[in-house]
């Protein structure tokens, strides 16, 4: 089954996103903690993206496509901003986070951990970030 | 949706939270703890039994003031925190880095014991 919903480069739509995504979740029947950990992973992408890669224009917006497979869930988010590739980007240490009294830096951290695999790919300036969850897995 | 409550009791001050606090809305938790900090205010507790959710933007500002709390020996204890808030904090290792207790209860007797 696929889901899609288009999201405007705005941080108040992100209260939306979390609502999609837990409705688009209901069939998976996750438990309470699993499934606001992957509202949450998707979360941090696509604010990530709005924050960083649209600077919060609200004519910009994201594609944010879910897959809920037999064994996976993949969400997939689509833009076509500057291309922000999170494999590459390198997160910083929790304490030197602390140290360093950044407010920044822990969400891509968060997505790693909560994630299984994370895939990027930029084409015809069209970019596509892929998360994808396992089931019963971590 | 996220509301904020400051309380005076003796001896220490209670942040109340309730809703959701993601990029939209973190900096308004900035400009409390702030505040708080300005106002040389020592002992702190937040109570999170309404909070729903939690983004790195609010982990981020309970982070950037660990720190200021050490320098300025503030004891600062988050309480309450549901199951699914409580895991978030745990995935980065961040139950290990603040003071965080069940019950309002224990946040006080973790202040005396200070």
């Amino acid at each position: 089954m696929k889901h899609e919903l288009k999201l405007y480069c705005e941080k108040s739509q992100l209260a939306e996103l979390r609502t999609f995504i837990s409705k688009t979740l209901i069939p998976a029947k996750l438990n309470d903690i699993s499934q606001n950990q992957l509202i949450l992973a998707v979360e941090e992408v696509c604010a990530n993206l709005i924050i960083h890669s649209h600077d919060c224009d609200p004519h910009s917006f994201l594609l944010l496509n879910v897959h809920l497979n037999a064994d996976t869930i993949i969400f997939e988010i689509t833009d076509s901003g500057k291309a922000f590739n999170l494999i590459e980007y390198k997160s910083p240490e929790v304490n030197s986070v602390m140290k360093e009294r950044r407010k920044g830096g822990l969400g891509l951290l968060l997505v790693r951990k909560i994630m299984d695999k994370i895939e990027f790919e930029t084409n015809h300036s069209i970019n596509t970030c892929r998360l994808i969850k396992k089931l019963n897995s971590k | 949706m996220l509301t904020i409550n400051k309380t005076g009791e003796e001896g220490y001050l209670i942040i109340s939270l309730e809703g959701e606090v993601d990029a939209s809305n973190s900096v308004e938790l900035d400009e409390v703890i702030q505040e708080v900090i300005n106002e040389d205010i020592k002992n702190i507790l937040v109570n999170a039994h309404e909070l729903q959710y939690i983004s790195s933007a609010g982990l981020g500002v309970f982070m950037s003031y660990l720190e200021d709390f050490k320098e300025k020996n503030i004891q600062f204890i988050i309480y309450g925190l549901n199951e699914k808030v409580m895991n978030v904090f745990h995935i980065l290792g961040l139950d290990q880095l603040m003071n965080i207790k069940d019950t309002r209860e224990a946040a006080e007797k973790s202040l005396h014991e200070a």
